[in-house]
């Protein structure tokens, strides 16, 4: 376990090192350059802005720009934001428990149905409704995430007026009731294309593990069905879920931003849209690397987790 | 001896890409307790399918369909297996019948440790607490040769070798006490030593315990070892029958005959004399078997007019010997000259 | 006469045709076949429509403006100006069609080359290349092309280079897996025994052997970049107006969501059927050419 974790801790090392260095690259694309993070407000003079450059050291060699800005990144120090001045890591932490509920509750949503649709459809293979399972996943993910948030808010509010077409809360009522009503629409229209995948992918890998021989010798056992399936089938079907659910985090995260949008949800995915209108780069580019940082970790985290669920690999 | 399982008249069909295949017929066959009766034959001769049909664990219909009588005879009375509701088979299956596999590297289920596979066994059938199972399960590994058993339930599969892992299995089997075991190619994955390691602890356990064996393999070495009586099986059916030494020494049947002779053998080994001996031709195909008897076309007996026009049935040739040729008498006959 | 056992009857009604194989397979295709028939008609309509239609997409009727699809020669209804909806979108269907295909061609050919390196290679290049796609990989899509297209100035050919340069990794990754398997074949080594370059080999021999996961993924992508197109645009960041895109008329259309449902849905479903039919082929396809990753 522990040759295990070293490494694929050395492996999300070298990426944050990369996707540093990629974050780095697009930040001197900004109009302005990697000034544009620090300066202090837009529309300065061209002196101004030569006089910042000289202050900032931008006539340095590139190397010493990065390990600068790295420096100050890993001390948490992203820059101020052009419109009120805050530090943009606090910015984005105080818009991160939205994107998180959303998040979650989406997440939660999916793999539960998914699984369900997944294992039935494992169970009932080559029937009528693998089918139609199938199918329908596959026209699920195509169905652009926005244009069925705009299809559910039209219905459900324009028409039935049963929930609310925007934001996390009504302003004055806050209870759990209303949260609630707000989250069901965004999360599951997030959902949608998760479930598509979750299900597919749980059904092949459930017939991945049924055809293994290890579930013969629990039938030969004279094991219930639902103990075949539960405690043998699913338990060894699930454990390549976890990495799924990792693979599937910038997905995630890219559906949330679109979601967040249509139904004005005050998450990171609003505040990174919000400050583009703005120009507010040192936002932007901060919204981007906390992304991709919370990418990386979802992978690590999921790794330790199959680690420690699988034996296998546990016990190198 | 009491006769345990009776097999009569079993036919096995699948269901394939819309088409039908014959994969057993007209088997019949007894079991007697504390016997060990082996099963040979080559990939594809319905052997394990046979076995699977005993143990109930063919695809439900439509894809596969089982006709003929299998009856379990217990101190209780006599069950016929194949008008069991699932419910009730799964309740004899591991308990009354149990069965061990061909691969035992992956036959054990990776996530779970072996002492938990060994008390799911016991507990899926006894109600008796997990502590009990748990001292059952050590008995039964020392059972089975396992050192430092109280030890090993922690385990993993992967953490054990090919060997070891069969012997696993075997005490998962053995757990209820079964009056029949079924071993389908159990040490054809495992190294010279190894099988016959586990050979000498099957018979062991079978002195001891008086089940009955049936065992599949391909190889008479092992038969010869093991087992009390074989059957010979080709295409699905059964072509030869009797006490282990005759059919071995005195096969009636050209396949059998083919097979003995098709065994490398140690005194003309390194002489050179000759090629190996085959049986030319091939298996037939399930689903275009020959006119007549399935194996004429291979056959260095064939009579045209006999052999391939009307399929043989089982003779007695004496002493509980019976073979599936319609020239029998005459091959004993050629031996004798 | 005797003849040999008959096998165990099974009755009419448990013929079920639609588990074997060959019907699985045609089913599959019929799903690919719908997929290309389907796409076959959009692509026609929207090369063909807007000559046939009766209205040109920019022409203004203020008195027709609001016009539910149906009302006279408006087959799909007019927008807030009183143009044909359904003008809009044959034509905005060609540039994101467009759009998609272009940005599959240069990301699949940059995936691939990047593929072929990293996996031919190996050791460092091969590390270096595959780490960095991975980096690459954890940035969210859409972030990742959002603050390109805001740095950079948002015009067709910008979009579909920026969509190519956050598709190509996939297939990077698929190419790199193949090749790193095929590296070790005979094949392989008679030819660089033989003094081949490794230009040749990698163009010549291991390139044509990876085709059929490239053409499958490559279909995929433009399912993918279809969409993606989609919402960059509904967020402002894509195809400007008026050049129309299906994505930019539905951000037009929110405003009048309520008003003219109308205008919302027929773009969004235009999307979804042409994203689903490079779906259905793509997975015929895969079907047919990739035969290993056979999801069953």
């Amino acid at each position: 376990m522990l040759r295990f974790l070293t490494y694929r801790l050395a492996h999300s090392l070298l990426l944050l090192f990369l996707v540093s260095v990629i974050g780095f690259t697009i930040l001197h694309l900004a109009p302005g350059g990697p000034l544009s993070q620090f300066a202090l407000s837009p529309g300065m003079s061209q002196a101004e802005l030569e006089r910042i450059a000289e202050r900032m050291g931008l006539n340095r060699p590139l190397p010493v720009q990065y390990l600068d800005w790295a420096a100050r990144f890993v001390t948490g120090d992203w820059g101020e934001s052009f419109r009120d001045g805050r530090a943009v890591l606090d910015i984005i932490l105080g818009h991160l428990f939205a994107t998180l509920l959303l998040i979650l509750t989406s997440t939660i949503l999916s793999v539960g149905l998914g699984t369900l649709v997944g294992v039935l459809g494992a169970i009932r293979r080559y029937s009528a409704y693998d089918y139609l399972a199938t199918v329908g996943a596959m026209v699920a993910l195509s169905i652009p995430t926005f244009w069925f948030g705009l299809v559910a808010i039209y219905v459900f509010s324009l028409r039935l007026g049963w929930l609310p077409s925007g934001n996390m809360y009504t302003i004055g009522d806050e209870s759990v009731l209303d949260y609630a009503e707000h989250l069901i629409m965004p999360s599951v229209v997030l959902a949608l294309v998760q479930v598509a995948i979750w299900s597919r992918y749980m059904r092949s890998s459930i017939l991945d593990v049924v055809g293994q021989d290890f579930v013969r010798t629990a039938r030969a056992k004279g094991l219930t069905r639902r103990r075949v399936l539960y405690v043998h089938i699913l338990r060894n079907a699930l454990i390549p879920m976890i990495t799924l659910t990792g693979i599937q985090l910038p997905t995630l995260l890219s559906g949330a931003l679109v979601t967040e949008t249509v139904f004005t949800w005050p998450g990171i995915g609003r505040l990174f849209l919000d400050s583009l209108g703005y120009n507010d780069y040192p936002v932007i580019m901060g919204v981007l690397m906390f992304t991709a940082i919370f990418v990386l970790l979802g992978n690590l985290i999921a790794d330790i987790l199959v680690a420690s669920v699988d034996p296998r690999v546990r016990l190198e | 001896m009491s006769r345990v399982l009776s097999v009569e008249n079993l036919g096995i069909g699948f269901r394939s890409e819309g088409q039908d295949f014959t994969v057993v017929r007209d088997v019949s066959f007894s079991l007697e307790a504390g016997e060990t009766l082996a099963l040979v034959g080559e990939s594809g001769s319905g052997k394990s399918v046979t076995s699977l049909g005993v143990m109930g664990l063919l695809p439900p219909p439509p894809q596969s369909r089982t006709t003929g009588r299998i009856v379990l005879h217990s101190g209780d009375g006599d069950i016929e297996l194949l008008d069991l509701p699932e419910s009730r088979m799964r309740r004899l299956r591991g308990d009354r019948i149990a069965m061990i596999f061909q691969e035992p590297l992956t036959s054990l289920n990776p996530v779970h440790t072996i002492g938990d596979q060994i008390v799911e066994a016991i507990r899926s059938h006894r109600r008796v607490s997990r502590a009990k199972a748990r001292a059952r399960a050590v008995e039964l590994l020392e059972q089975v040769g396992i050192p430092d058993p109280q030890d090993r339930l922690g385990t993993y599969p992967h953490e054990l070798s090919g060997g070891m892992r069969q012997r696993i299995m075997i005490a998962i089997a053995l757990a209820l006490e079964p009056d029949i075991l079924i071993a389908d190619e159990p040490t054809t994955a495992l190294d010279v030593t190894v099988q016959a390691q586990i050979l000498d602890l099957l018979r062991r356990l079978q002195k001891d315990t008086g089940m009955a064996m049936l065992f599949i393999t391909h190889d008479f070495g092992v038969v010869a070892d093991i087992a009390d009586r074989t059957i010979v099986m080709y295409a699905g059916q059964t072509v030869e029958e009797g006490r282990t030494g005759t059919v071995l020494s005195d096969p009636l049947m050209p396949y059998t005959i083919g097979l003995m002779n098709a065994v490398p053998r140690l005194e003309t080994a390194g002489l050179k004399r000759g090629d190996l001996k085959t049986i030319e031709g091939f298996v037939p195909d399930p689903a275009a078997l020959p006119q007549g008897c399935s194996f004429h076309p291979r056959c260095a007996f064939m009579q045209e007019g006999l052999c391939d026009t009307s399929p043989p049935s089982i003779e007695d040739a004496g002493g509980g010997h019976m073979v599936r040729c319609k020239r029998w008498r005459q091959i004993g006959e050629g031996r004798e000259t | 006469m005797l003849t040999n056992t008959s096998p165990p009857a099974i009755a009419e009604k448990d013929r079920r045709w639609i588990t074997s194989r060959p019907v699985r397979r045609f089913v599959r295709h019929r799903l690919a076949i719908t997929g290309l028939v389907m796409i076959s008609l959009i692509a026609l309509l929207c090369v063909v429509g807007p000559w046939v239609l009766p209205h040109g997409m920019l022409d203004i009727h203020i008195r027709d403006r609001f016009s539910p699809p149906g009302t006279e020669t408006y087959l799909l209804g007019t927008d807030e100006m009183g143009r044909d909806l359904a003008a809009r979108l044959f034509m905005a269907g060609r540039v994101s069609l467009m759009v998609g295909i272009a940005a599959m061609v240069l990301s699949t050919f940059l995936g691939a080359v990047i593929g072929l390196v990293a996996g031919y290679f190996g050791k460092v290049i091969g590390t270096v290349l595959m780490r960095f796609t991975d980096a690459v990989l954890c940035f969210p899509q859409i972030f990742l092309l959002l603050v390109l297209a805001a740095f950079l100035e948002p015009n067709a050919l910008m979009i579909t280079i920026i969509i190519a340069l956050t598709s190509w990794m996939e297939i990077a990754r698929i190419v790199s897996a193949e090749i790193r398997s095929l590296r070790e074949r005979d094949f392989i080594t008679a030819a660089r025994i033989s003094g081949a370059s490794h230009t040749w080999i990698m163009f010549r021999e291991l390139l044509p052997n990876t085709i059929g996961p490239i053409i499958v993924a490559a279909t995929l992508t433009v399912a993918r970049a279809i969409l993606i197109e989609a919402y960059v645009s509904f967020l402002g960041y894509g195809i400007q107006p008026p050049l129309p895109s299906w994505g930019n008329m539905l951000n037009n259309a929110q405003q009048f969501l309520d008003t003219a449902p109308w205008l919302a849905i027929v773009p969004g479903v235009a999307i979804t059927l042409a994203v689903t039919s490079f779906n259905f082929i793509g997975d015929g396809l895969r079907d047919a050419l990739d035969a290993r990753s056979d999801l069953q």
